[in-house]
């Protein structure tokens, strides 16, 4: 059995599906944010095997900037975490209605 | 075949980390769980070709996104497992989930049958050698995405700015009244 393209991109869409359902199914903003980073990487492992696939560099030059943007995202996110959880412990995603304007 | 065989190993690492991250019942279980994820993933770099890109998910997830995400767990003291949340759920909740698998996996199945090479070569050229990749990446990098390039690091300054005033302390920015309340 050969690996193709096709095995990497269901991989991808496996690991996509499994990130979005945690983020469906799981109540801790700290879990949910982990749940995106697993999305993120069946993004990026689609982008790489285009990228061997159609033998352009571009593809991953965008896992690179997604690399970057998701740091930055983890960053900003894991604070506004902070934030709430020092001024409500044990607060869960259900509980942060108090956010809206 | 050697390629089939590293593929399915990494798949299955990867697989059971992402699963036991959306499973695991303590937020530092899902955190190791992640870690090896990225491993996974990144061997499947090395697979493609990715070196350079495999180098830095190691470093850049496994190294310091993860470590952040424990640091915070370990601060925050969130690290005891969590009753069953899974019961708490409303009925829409499971529809979603059963809706949004299953039609992904409908689409992992079609990219399976249809199975074809998008262009017509398998593309295995220059490529090749990782001294290579992270060349043709740079030149990339800094020629056709170069303002691109600068502008993550306006991003990346913003972001910690941002993570800086949203973990400060909220008593130095609120009015007394609600210092007597007590910190937390």
């Amino acid at each position: 059995m050969e690996i193709t393209t096709g095995w990497y991109l269901v991989l991808g869409a496996l690991l996509f599906v499994i990130g979005g359902t945690g983020l469906l199914i799981r109540r801790n903003p700290l879990v949910m944010l982990m749940c995106v980073e697993l999305m993120l990487n069946g993004v990026n492992l689609s982008f790489v095997a285009f990228a061997r696939q159609l033998d352009d560099i571009g593809g991953q030059t965008v896992v690179f900037f997604v690399l970057v943007v998701a740091a930055a995202e983890v960053v900003v996110g894991l604070g506004l975490v902070v934030a709430i959880l020092r001024r409500q412990p044990g607060a869960t995603a259900d509980d942060l209605s108090a956010l809206r304007g | 075949m050697v390629d089939t065989l590293v593929f399915i190993v990494a798949a299955v690492i990867c697989l059971t980390g992402a699963l036991g991250v959306i499973l695991a019942r303590n937020p530092v279980h899902s955190a190791l769980m992640l870690v090896m994820t990225l491993f996974g993933i990144a061997v499947q770099f090395v697979a493609q070709e990715a070196h350079f890109l495999a180098a830095v998910q190691v470093i850049v997830y496994a190294g310091a996104i993860v470590v952040l995400f424990l640091f915070v767990i370990m601060l925050l003291g969130v690290d005891r497992a969590q009753n069953l949340e899974l019961s708490i759920l409303p009925v829409q909740r499971w529809a979603a989930l059963v809706f949004a698998s299953g039609s992904l996996l409908l689409l992992g199945a079609l990219i399976v049958v249809v199975n074809e090479p998008v262009t017509g070569a398998e593309a295995m050229g220059g490529a090749a050698s990782g001294d290579e990749n992270v060349r043709l990446l740079a030149r990339s990098l800094f020629s056709d995405h170069v303002y691109a390039f600068e502008l993550t690091s306006l991003l990346l300054v913003i972001a910690v700015i941002g993570a800086v005033v949203l973990a400060r302390k909220p008593k130095e920015i609120q009015s007394p009244a609600l210092e007597e309340q007590g910190d937390n």
